[in-house]
């Protein structure tokens, strides 16, 4: 690890003076950027410390929504009653990843702000474009069964590793951020990027920028949601594929669905043309296959990891039958 | 009334140091005025170093030193110095040897300094410049460079019995398929680590994380050049190992070459990418060719084996005994090659070769059962054998069928439809499945020391380890049994090399081959409480002899006349205040030679598949042992639960990956890196069968470090196949296989 220096902020305008100068970096819960500079990957100079400044609340909003305080932690996030009984998809979602210390430590700003789990990403004696811009990417022709299928570009075909990101795009969160500019409110939807050939970049945060809240509307899909995650063992492991699916029925029919998609994208990957498909639709197998086959138009499987697009195919189809029924998630 | 130790689930005697940190490990030896080495590894799997500059490292204040193969101190560099206990056929791997780079991370240099966190900063300021060579890494690709080595590490295989090509052509029912195993890396939680600790006067004391101190010992005396009595290697606990400690790894050498040079303490431990730097579980192809008469009899068996090894030295491992050791054929024929690759020597890992062979033999075996449409189990039985074919001697004991039986009926196994896909439940499909498993049970040289004090407080050593299956534990309660004191009276010593010789720890031969040289030791003391006895004054003991008495409940009494009895303690004090002191060295008796000895498993296991999605979950297991006297069901079943989860993540998630391109094995972190985690593991059944061998070893304990694990693979992925109809014949069983 290399020498940086460490300063507390009392408050959000001290935070973005100080982030502002080069090789600074906030830290928050750490989880992920202590691990990563540990082993050479992150190499801040300088962290900035925010846990300090009063962003730990989770409030109702006028609009009938609820407003997640970026540093609320994950866990008390999962267990919050107001999350529990109106957001019951990202509660779920969020206890689906990590284990309980990790999210016991993680904040929700931070959650949206992890890097990517690539093993090229993770080894300094590895050619990485998002850890070394214009160094190759060796995952394309490397070992890539964990990495995407979708959105992907000639310089890097790394996923994004949150679950909880997954949710808050099913849903449509705002982000909220402040910087030197000002305020501003970012949609989810165009809160992370594509790698396209800035795969450096994993978000469309500036440097200057500190996430302050992330905010939910007022509609939660409480009676009909699922998060299903298929991985490799039964917990603590990143996402194969994982689906968001939230469903809004009327009997049987479908008033509107929302689906995103986890580990398949370097973003969580939502098709809200393929959603629309569903509307006004009867909530049959047949329909839910019509959306799979939609959402996965594009998708490129590389050498290990052709098995995804199937696969998701299938989770799809199993996510939204279990958001329909609301059957215990096997 | 004599007091019984063995057989019965005792605490861990270390128990509560363990829990409250009290328990100290290799890395937590910390000495004043410590150095700290961080280890520097090759970026390239073959080729040369061209330069490493490390002038910005040493502009670093508090940074001593940066070893490099440029200025390491010329000290004997003669290969076979370097051979330890467990070294394979070869030239082993000398650290900072030249600018050779043999393998992926590969330590090139050693970054010392007077903090942890400047050493490891500095490590990453150290610029190492190769010229690379093309290397080969992939096992499949070199399939056809596959040779027989001139010497095998462990027995080569036993030559042809029978005329199996023919009997296979001949067989009415044929099964042949190859199966692959891949890489594994032994991941205990302990990191390795050592402690060098240089006096004024040359000597050494070291603090590391091995499976045998006088293994360390020995070669870091021979490897520097240090007369052996001037090396103290002390290991007092371990956390885990499997085999990853059988052989001196490559911190103990650093911390030793760097402790000497620069006259002070030095501390080296690995980093968990770097447990991936050195030994592991050899990728493997294996070829069975079962053939079977319509009745079920076995009538060939041909097993052949291609496993990777380094460049440097011949690893092999016992993969292809198994069909001579579990079935009864006339026809065997098998064979055990190697493809040497740009990669570390492969390392025993537990249950090396047995995990391994038993998966390919014992999915064939269920193979050829559905051939038959005979129940495996039954297909099994038919089977049968009490004859070690491979050595052409009859077994010493023999409980499989009991397995069979109890595990069976715990299970559930008769309730069993045979055809696949016939049990589901919603989405899940449920599948049954069995194998079964054995491992040798030997017994090595070991001896040990008896100190009884006239405080009555009696203290047995010997140089073994406990790498946290319980040897602290059921040392002291042969000990305390044999010497009829009680259990807190008796203190067991260990991992210290100045203490009586004990083979390696592994091998499952533990409590066998040093348990039998402790009850010989408190034998040897019972001789000379006896004569104390005799010197008191009316003494019962006058004209007994040792084989008269009897000792239990801290009295000892004349077996026939239990009421002409003395306290222990009262003749421990005959001795004007001197402890009395034992000494003794355990072989094993001739007789064994007359046999063969095994320790059985049966595995029953139960998964659900999820149709559509690939995941599989092991719902049910049950494991019944046969492993002869059983000193300890507490710690004993821990050992075998902890080859079943083990077993769980061999079938469905353990593969170390290389990326055959770089040479590198990628998933080095355990995060990547998957073994089970509690959410995997569900009901998992142990039973213990009533086996008595007097002829394995005087205890009659057979050892329980790896039969745990040998049938738990093959038995889930013969569910899966119960399960689903489909045959996985490559580990591990990821739901991708099953989409």
């Amino acid at each position: 690890m290399r020498p940086f220096t460490f300063t507390q902020a009392p408050d959000i305008a001290t935070a973005v003076q100080e982030v502002s100068s080069d090789g600074a970096k906030f830290i928050a819960g750490g989880t992920n950027l202590l691990d990563l500079m540990k082993i050479d990957v992150m190499r801040p100079s300088h962290l900035v410390d925010i846990t300090q400044i009063a962003l730990d609340t989770i409030e109702e909003t006028e609009q009938g929504g609820l407003r997640l305080g970026a540093l609320a932690k994950n866990a008390d996030t999962a267990y919050h009653p107001l999350v529990e009984a109106r957001y019951p998809l990202l509660s779920h979602a969020i206890l689906a990843g990590a284990t309980a210390q990790l999210r016991n430590m993680a904040t929700d700003g931070g959650n949206l702000l992890q890097r990517t789990r690539c093993y090229y990403f993770y080894d300094t004696h590895t050619p990485c474009n998002k850890r070394e811009p214009g160094s190759g990417c060796s995952a394309i022709n490397g070992y890539n069964r964990d990495l995407a299928i979708l959105g992907t570009s000639e310089h890097c075909i790394a996923t994004h590793p949150s679950d909880m990101a997954v949710a808050l795009a099913a849903l449509e969160a705002t982000v909220h951020v402040t910087g030197k500019n000002g305020d501003r409110a970012i949609p989810f939807a165009d809160f992370h990027r594509l790698p396209g050939d800035t795969p450096h970049l994993d978000t469309n945060l500036q440097p200057d920028e500190i996430i302050t809240a992330i905010e939910l509307p007022a509609k939660g899909f409480a009676q009909h949601y699922t998060y299903l995650k298929l991985r490799d063992r039964a917990s603590y492991a990143f996402a194969l594929v994982s689906v968001a699916a939230a469903l809004d029925l009327d009997g049987d029919s479908i008033k509107e669905a929302r689906i995103a998609l986890g580990g398949v994208a370097h973003k969580p990957w939502r098709v809200p043309e393929a959603e629309a498909l569903l509307q006004g639709q009867p909530a049959t197998r047949e329909n839910f296959r019509k959306v799979a086959e939609a959402y996965l138009q594009g998708a490129k499987g590389y050498k290990d990891n052709t098995f995804k697009i199937e696969l998701a195919n299938r989770a799809i189809v199993r996510a939204l039958e279990q958001a329909t029924k609301m059957e215990a998630i096997a | 009334m004599k007091e019984n130790y063995t057989g019965k689930p005792a605490n861990r005697v270390d128990g509560r140091a363990k829990v409250t940190g009290e328990a100290k490990y290799a890395a937590e030896f910390n000495v004043p005025n410590l150095l700290h080495g961080v280890v520097v590894n090759s970026a390239i799997a073959k080729g040369t170093i061209k330069s490493i500059d490390t002038s910005a490292a040493l502009q670093l204040a508090g940074v001593v030193q940066v070893f490099t193969h440029e200025n390491r101190p010329g000290y004997t560099w003669l290969d076979s110095h370097y051979m330890d206990e467990d070294a394979p056929p070869g030239s082993p791997f000398r650290p900072f040897y030249n600018n050779q780079i043999l393998f992926s991370m590969q330590p090139v240099a050693l970054v010392v300094a007077e903090s942890f966190e400047l050493a490891r900063y500095a490590a990453l300021l150290v610029k190492v410049e190769y010229e690379a060579q093309p290397h080969e890494t992939d096992l499949e690709s070199n399939l056809p460079r596959a040779y027989t080595p001139k010497k095998y590490k462990s027995p080569p295989p036993t030559d042809p019995r029978g005329d199996a090509d023919t009997a296979f052509a001949q067989a009415t029912f044929k099964v042949e398929e190859a199966y692959a195993h891949p890489a594994h890396h032994h991941n205990p939680m302990e990191m390795h680590a050592s402690i060098a600790i240089w006096h004024e006067d040359g000597k050494m004391t070291i603090y590391d994380k091995i499976q045998g101190v006088q293994n360390s010992q020995k070669y870091i005396s021979t490897a520097f050049g240090i007369p052996q009595e001037d090396v103290q290697v002390l290991s007092p606990f371990v956390g885990g190992a499997f085999g990853s400690g059988l052989r001196p790894q490559y911190q103990l050498f650093l911390a030793v070459l760097a402790a000497r040079e620069l006259k002070r303490a030095v501390k080296v431990g690995l980093t968990r990418q770097q447990m991936f730097s050195f030994g592991h579980r050899p990728a493997t192809v294996q070829r069975l060719a079962l053939g079977a008469s319509a009745e079920g009899e076995l009538e060939a068996v041909k097993h052949d084996a291609i496993a990777e090894t380094s460049r440097f030295e011949d690893y092999n491992e016992d993969v292809v005994i198994w069909p001579g050791v579990l079935y009864d054929c006339e026809n065997v024929k098998v064979s055990h090659q190697l493809v040497d690759l740009d990669v570390f020597t492969p390392l025993d890992m537990r249950a090396p070769g047995g995990v391994t062979g038993t998966f390919a033999l014992e999915v064939a075996i269920d193979e050829m059962a559905y051939q038959l449409g005979i129940d495996p189990l039954e297909f099994r039985l038919k089977n049968y054998t009490n004859t070690d074919q491979n050595k052409g001697k009859p077994y010493s004991s023999k409980e499989l069928k009991e397995c069979y039986r109890q595990g069976a009926e715990r299970f559930g196994w008769s309730k069993r439809k045979m055809e696949p896909r016939s049990m589901k439940e919603g989405h899940q499909l449920i599948g049954w499945g069995m194998a079964n498993g054995a491992w040798e049970a030997k017994q090595q040289e070991a001896a040990a020391k008896a100190v009884f004090s006239p405080d009555g407080k009696l203290t047995v050593s010997c140089a073994t380890a406990d790498i946290g299956t319980g040897t602290y534990t059921v040392m002291s309660q042969i000990a305390a049994e044999t010497m009829g004191l009680p259990l807190e009276e008796v203190t067991f010593k260990l991992g210290d090399s100045t203490l009586p010789k004990s083979p390696l720890e592994g091998g499952s031969w533990t409590v066998s081959s040093v348990g039998s040289a402790v009850k010989l030791v408190c034998e040897k003391l019972q001789e000379q409480l006896l004569e104390q006895a005799r010197k008191m004054e009316n003494s019962p003991f006058k004209d007994a002899n040792p084989e008269d008495v009897s000792f239990a409940e801290g009295r000892m009494f004349l077996t026939q006349a239990p009421a002409q009895s003395i306290s222990i303690l009262e003749a421990v004090q005959q001795n004007e205040g001197q402890p009395l002191v034992a000494e003794a060295s355990q072989k094993p008796d001739k007789n064994q030679k007359n046999y063969s000895s095994y320790s059985h498993s049966a595995t029953f296991v139960e998964v659900m598949v999820d149709e559509d999605l690939g995941t599989v979950k092991v719902t049910r297991m049950v494991s019944a042992i046969a492993a002869g006297r059983i000193i300890n069901p507490k710690t004993g079943r821990s050992q075998i639960l902890g080859g079943s989860v083990w077993g769980i993540g061999a079938a469905l998630q353990e593969h170390t990956v290389m990326d055959h391109r770089l040479g590198r094995f990628m998933n080095h972190d355990l995060d990547k890196y998957h073994v089970p985690v509690s959410a995997d593991i569900h009901e998992t059944d142990v039973i213990f069968v009533e086996e008595k061998d007097e002829i394995v070893n005087p205890i009659g304990a057979k050892g329980l470090g790896e039969i745990g694990i040998v049938s738990i693979a093959p038995a889930i992925v013969n569910a899966v196949f119960h399960a689903t109809g489909k045959r996985i014949r490559e580990l591990p069983i990821t739901l991708d296989k099953l989409l």
